[in-house]
């Protein structure tokens, strides 16, 4: 994983209304000992520009569960998040392979995790219901061949 | 109830406590999964589960658990140890199985999240 600050941010953490903070997060496919540091940074800017722990905690948790997704099912791909003063949004998209039943795959308890991959923890098949549940807006499209795209809005309030 | 509290209490040794053994441990919660701790777990849960995997210390992080007991005699691995030292994350770790750590907590006074 590698991070580029872009944007306005000033380093300084403290933002005015017209401010934005942008991320940029390249995930490579299978790379489990940096799995969760792009979330990570993103929770911890959260946290120092004031945003409740309640919020910060549901963005942190999409964010993990994104992430981990491209880490595990996809060749790989990147995150992109806007922090804004009212809200954080966040898009992933990776090269592939693509899901092709996006509904079966939104289930509860769907998981195409292999054995090693659940050795882990993961295949819960929840991953994607957590990322619906954690944010106020949360859309989904993949296509076979090609890549999958998330976005995820959440609110400060 | 603190972290600090529970390692008197319950027989745990102490695999990396940089940080947090004066956070309140609000509620419990026991599983291998780690995408079902994350949806169920809530925040400031003690969190007990036979993963010694590394990115168990990420789940603990982002998802604001008080900390983490490695039950059943389960191994965590060094990159573990090393990570969770780094975030600032309790982990402990047990031979006693996890329904016995469970019942533990329970009579503590700590209730399912
Ligand atoms: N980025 C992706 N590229 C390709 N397939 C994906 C991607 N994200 C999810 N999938 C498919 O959708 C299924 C369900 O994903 P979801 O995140 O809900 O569960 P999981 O990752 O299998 O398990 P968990 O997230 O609970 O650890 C996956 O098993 C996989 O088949
Ligand atoms: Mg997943």
């Amino acid at each position: 994983m590698t991070m580029e600050y872009g944007g306005v941010w000033n380093g300084c953490l403290e933002m005015n209304s017209r401010q934005v903070i942008q991320l940029e997060f390249f995930l490579e496919a299978g790379d489990f000992s940096t799995a969760g540091e792009a979330s990570s940074q993103i929770k911890r800017i959260l946290q120092q520009i004031g945003v409740k722990a309640e919020t910060a905690r549901r963005i942190a948790i999409g964010a993990y569960e994104a992430e981990m997704n491209v880490i595990i099912h996809s060749l790989g791909g990147k995150m992109r998040v806007a922090i804004l003063p009212d809200r954080t949004d966040i898009s992933v998209e990776d090269n592939g392979p693509g899901i092709a039943d996006v509904k079966l795959a939104m289930q509860e308890g769907y998981s195409t995790a292999p054995d090693h991959i659940r050795d882990m923890g993961f295949g819960a098949g929840m991953g994607l219901p957590n990322m619906a549940r954690c944010s106020d807006e949360f859309s989904i499209t993949s296509e076979v061949g090609v890549g999958t795209k998330i976005r995820m809005v959440i609110h400060h309030p | 109830m603190t972290v600090g509290e529970i390692i008197e209490q319950v027989s745990l040794t102490v695999m990396a406590a940089t940080a947090g053994l004066d956070k309140e441990v609000k509620q419990g919660y026991v599983s291998d999964l780690l995408s079902n701790v994350m949806a169920f777990a809530g925040a400031d849960s003690v969190w007990v589960t036979m993963q010694g995997h590394q990115n168990i210390v990420a789940v603990a992080s982002l998802a604001g658990l008080s900390a983490v007991i490695i039950a059943g005699g389960a191994k965590p691995e060094d990159e573990t140890i090393a990570k969770a030292k780094q975030e600032g994350v309790v982990l402990l770790a047990t031979p006693l199985p996890s329904f016995e750590v469970a019942g533990q907590l329970y009579r503590l006074g700590i209730r399912g999240a």
